[in-house]
């Protein structure tokens, strides 16, 4: 694939990447909430625009960035964000900083990935998943930047993500952090959320 | 030859040199991606401090480098900022810090602390509430609570990881030894999320209760240090004490002598050399806001004759008492700014109004 | 909406024209130029360019006058600047072996292959005031007995001048310096320093670290806090090549030459139960000709090395945490002088607390007087 055919990246860097950054930031600071992000960017399929949005705001050459099967199969999509963040795609989960997935339902589990460590738990990595929509309150969030309790759904997700959530919960102060990327919209899953069904 | 020297590092041998021109808010992008990465990880390990590598920025270490590294990383277009150091906006870092962004950055700048939507600020917490909307971005020069208990980063790296915050309550509860209560009165230790211990800047303890279930994010810079640090909105912040010797914050004995406010944090100005003194809100805009708004102090000018950001009162004020041996007192924290305490009706149990001016 | 600033902003403009006054003195006297400064200032440039980690002649002496002189505070603005320079990658280990030597000498041995080169130095001279300097326009004579000399003395092609430490090395008598791995080695300006630190990092800092705090620490290991026995091995100050390997190229390119200062110490090792007793180094290179800051750079680093040597610590120059956390002089004069800044409302918080522990006092003075 020649650059001439990339896909474009953002048309103000500058700017675009710090709305993107800030809607990262709020949904993120806000557990659940879905916050707006709004992009212009076309990605090569089945990266979609939100998730690619994220990647450019976030990654280069010093996030090791790993991609699901689904997105590894296209390599359209290795080209679009190596040619825009300079970041190295890994093949090894643990090694990545950011992790990028276009098929939730089949994800690894999410101790494939850096939890960090108990002296630098930063040092683990932000989970990026696709998803079609947030329709539905199947679940229940808890925990710092919620006021009480917040209802929040996205799909399509693991089907034991209730599980996962406390898994991941349980290793606080370690542990992943998840943004959903999709239908113009992002939420932030932190490690300190709470996550209930029902 | 005068073509903008964009960050090459190539200069002209002859004649004038090129002009040098700089990214939008100073920073180069990867720097920015890199403090936006060390945010996002902050703000999901509340009160952790997370190494970042702090850029050498145009002023010096020690004067805000840290919170405006975070203020540029995150300001946007439609930002309006809002600078204070000691709670004014005029104080002279406060005007350099906005002017470094008014110039790089061209965003709009208030002293109105409801019009920001970033506020950046050292040593203060506005009295008027923070809303969802904000983004408090405080200065931090000391990040590690424990620092002056155990100077080594290896060390206190490790009582991080542990939990192990013994030598903290120690130190606390050795002052309640010592002196019948706790001896900290500014950056005073925070527990946050129920997990990591964080010294919340050099804030009065006054403040502290202002961070706890606060709507705003709060996200802290230590440029020298290179730390990051982030308390989400409404996360619990718990001031560390004993249940004994419960926190207490601060309570003035008089309310502020330009706009009459209580419960909030004053500054003691110096009148004259014949013990002359008065007290007034450390928050310009919220004292000016109230002077506008009717509020008179006891040296206050109907219609606010005094704005703090302009000029101090005159020395023939009139007063001229010993000194206060006691005007200042340590309260519930759960008064807030506006609730007549002491100044009112009788003072709670347990405290004096001796002492006041 | 913009709500313009009262007092401070104006006091600030005000302080800020009566600097650029200062600064430009009396206007009767022509502007001292760039040229002048880079070139008759020029180990005040070497240590704005050495401790402001950019090496630009031009830039850094533009520092030095618009500071007034003040070197650290020259060292902050190279360094402000420097910030903002995208970073392309590392280049290729210096080798100074190759270097085009300026001045070299070795306290170690009489004379050795290239020879003793004392070039431009203030050793043996009489630090005498020589009131000659004080006229506008100097004799022309220095200028052709210099250039004559520098002519004599700076072949085109480098003449083979092998580091003494590589002679001992040949010998087996010193420990081999360390192997250029190919790794890129950690950048301190990239990425946040984390203890212990590796050999590259503790190099990086002590380069940029302020040449008076590793003077003071350099001389505390010479009067027996962390002795480590050391000789000069040898000091060379010269032009080295920069070279580069683009990776789009896959060669190396010469991105020019760069003036340098080399030192390396030749300290005592009583070896260990794997190693013969053999010498150890210890390392300075600091850019430009800084031979002081090289010397103790030196000293500092191999006293920072005690425990791969099997060394007892507990001296200050050993105490690496402490060493590096406070050699940065931008960092240090920063938070030394922001003591300055106001902290009305921390101090308000503590006079409050005086005042009270005072009525406290006397509260229990009168008490325990009744």
């Amino acid at each position: 694939m020649s650059v001439q055919t990339l896909a474009a990246g953002f048309q103000d860097n500058v700017l675009e990447s710090q709305s993107v950054f800030r809607a990262a930031m709020d949904a993120m600071a806000r557990p659940g909430r879905v916050v707006p992000l709004v992009c212009a960017l076309a990605p090569p399929a089945p990266l979609n625009a939100e998730a690619a949005a994220l990647v450019l705001a976030l990654c280069d050459y010093e996030t090791p960035l790993w991609l699901d099967a689904r997105l590894a199969a296209e390599p359209a999509v290795a080209e679009f964000l190596r040619f825009h963040t300079g970041a190295a795609i890994v093949a090894e989960p643990m090694a990545a900083r950011f992790a990028l997935v276009a098929e939730p339902l089949e994800m690894p589990e999410f101790s494939a990935f850096a939890p960090g460590t108990p002296d630098y738990p930063d040092a683990s990595v932000t989970l990026i998943l696709q998803v079609s929509g947030f329709a539905g309150a199947g679940w229940a969030l808890q925990g710092p930047g919620i006021k009480g309790e917040t209802r929040f759904g996205a799909a399509p997700l693991p089907h034991d993500f209730t599980a996962r959530m406390a898994a991941n919960r349980a290793l606080f102060p370690l542990g992943v952090d998840l943004l959903l990327a999709g239908a113009g919209g992002v939420v932030g899953l932190p490690r300190s959320v709470t996550v209930r069904e029902g | 030859m005068n073509a903008p020297l964009l960050a090459t590092g190539t200069t002209s041998t002859t004649g004038a040199m090129p002009e040098i021109r700089y990214n939008f808010a100073y920073l180069d992008e990867q720097t920015k991606r890199m403090i936006r990465r060390a945010i996002l990880k902050a703000i999901a390990i509340p009160g952790y401090q997370v190494p970042f590598a702090a850029r050498e920025m145009p002023m010096p270490y020690g004067w805000g480098t840290g919170g405006v590294q975070v203020t540029a990383a995150v300001l946007g277009p439609d930002d309006v900022l809002k600078v204070i150091d000691q709670g004014a906006d005029d104080t002279t870092n406060a005007v350099a810090i906005r002017g470094f962004f008014e110039k790089t950055a061209r965003v709009a700048t208030t002293t109105v602390t409801t019009q920001a939507t970033v506020i950046q600020t050292r040593h203060r917490i506005p009295e008027t509430a923070l809303s969802e909307n904000q983004i408090l971005v405080y200065q931090v020069p000391i990040p590690e609570p424990l620092r002056f208990l155990e100077p080594r980063e290896t060390e206190t790296r490790q009582l991080h990881a542990l939990a192990e915050y013994g030598l903290m309550h120690v130190k606390l509860y050795e002052d309640i030894a010592r002196h019948g209560h706790i001896a900290t009165t500014y950056a005073y230790p925070v527990e946050v999320a129920g997990r990591y211990v964080m010294d919340p800047s050099p804030i009065p303890k006054f403040d502290n209760p202002k961070m706890d279930d606060c709507p705003a994010l709060q996200l802290f810079g230590a440029g020298r240090e290179k730390r990051i640090y982030a308390i989400p909105p409404h996360t619990r912040v718990r001031s560390l004490d004993f249940e004994d010797h419960p926190f207490k914050v601060q309570r003035f004995a008089k309310p502020c002598a330009l706009c009459a406010a209580t419960g909030v944090y004053l500054d003691e100005v110096i009148l004259d050399d014949r013990g002359g003194r008065m007290f007034v809100c450390s928050d310009t805009d919220y004292c000016n806001t109230r002077q506008a708004q009717g509020h008179v102090g006891e040296l206050g000018v109907p219609g606010g004759g005094f704005p703090q950001n302009a000029v101090m009162p005159g020395r023939n004020s009139g007063i001229h008492d010993v000194p206060p041996s006691h005007p200042v007192q340590d309260v519930d924290p759960r008064v807030k700014p506006g609730d007549d305490g002491i100044s009112g009706g009788t003072p709670p149990a347990g405290m004096t109004r001796e002492g006041t001016i | 909406m913009y709500v313009a600033a009262k007092g401070g902003e104006k006091a600030i403009r005000h302080a800020h024209a009566l600097l650029a006054k200062r600064r430009r003195g009396k206007t009767n006297l022509p502007s001292i130029t760039l040229q002048q400064i880079a070139g008759q200032l020029t180990l005040a440039v070497d240590r704005v360019m050495a401790e402001g980690s950019l090496y630009d002649t031009e830039l850094a002496a533009l520092a030095v006058k618009q500071a007034r002189g003040d070197l650290i505070e020259a060292i902050f603005l190279i360094r402000a600047f420097r910030t903002t320079l995208p970073r392309f990658g590392a280049t290729i280990p210096l080798d100074t072996a190759q270097m085009l030597v300026r001045r070299r000498v070795s306290a170690t041995y009489k004379d050795l292959p290239g020879g003793q080169l004392l070039g431009p130095t203030f050793d043996y001279t009489h630090r005498l005031l020589d009131t000659s300097l004080g006229v506008e326009r100097e004799c022309s004579e220095v200028d052709d007995q210099a250039s004559a000399a520098d002519a004599s003395r700076l072949p085109s092609e480098p003449v083979a001048m092998p580091r003494v430490t590589d002679l001992l090395g040949q010998e087996g008598l010193i420990e081999a310096s360390p192997e250029d791995t190919g790794e890129e080695p950690f950048d301190i300006t990239r990425a946040p320093v984390s203890f212990p630190v590796d050999r590259s990092t503790r190099l990086q800092t002590l380069a940029r670290g302020d040449e008076g705090y590793l003077l003071a620490l350099g001389y505390s290991t010479q009067r027996g806090y962390a002795r480590s026995h050391p000789f000069v091995g040898e000091i060379r100050f010269g032009d080295v090549e920069v070279m580069f390997e683009a990776p789009e190229l896959g060669f190396a390119v010469s991105l020019g030459r760069v003036q340098v200062t080399e030192c390396q110490m030749v300290n005592q090792f009583k070896g260990s139960a794997e190693v013969p007793p053999q010498f150890t180094r210890g390392y300075g290179l600091v850019f430009g000709q800084c031979e002081r800051k090289a010397m103790s750079m030196a000293l500092v680093e191999r006293a920072l090395r005690w425990k791969e040597l099997g060394e007892e610590p507990g001296a200050p120059a050993q105490d690496e945490e402490f060493v590096l956390s406070h050699c940065d002089n931008v960092q240090a004069t920063g938070f030394v002088e922001h003591l300055k800044l106001p902290h009305y409302v921390d101090f308000q918080a503590e006079l409050d607390l005086v005042r009270r522990m005072r009525a406290e006092h006397e509260a229990q003075m009168k008490e325990a007087a009744e």
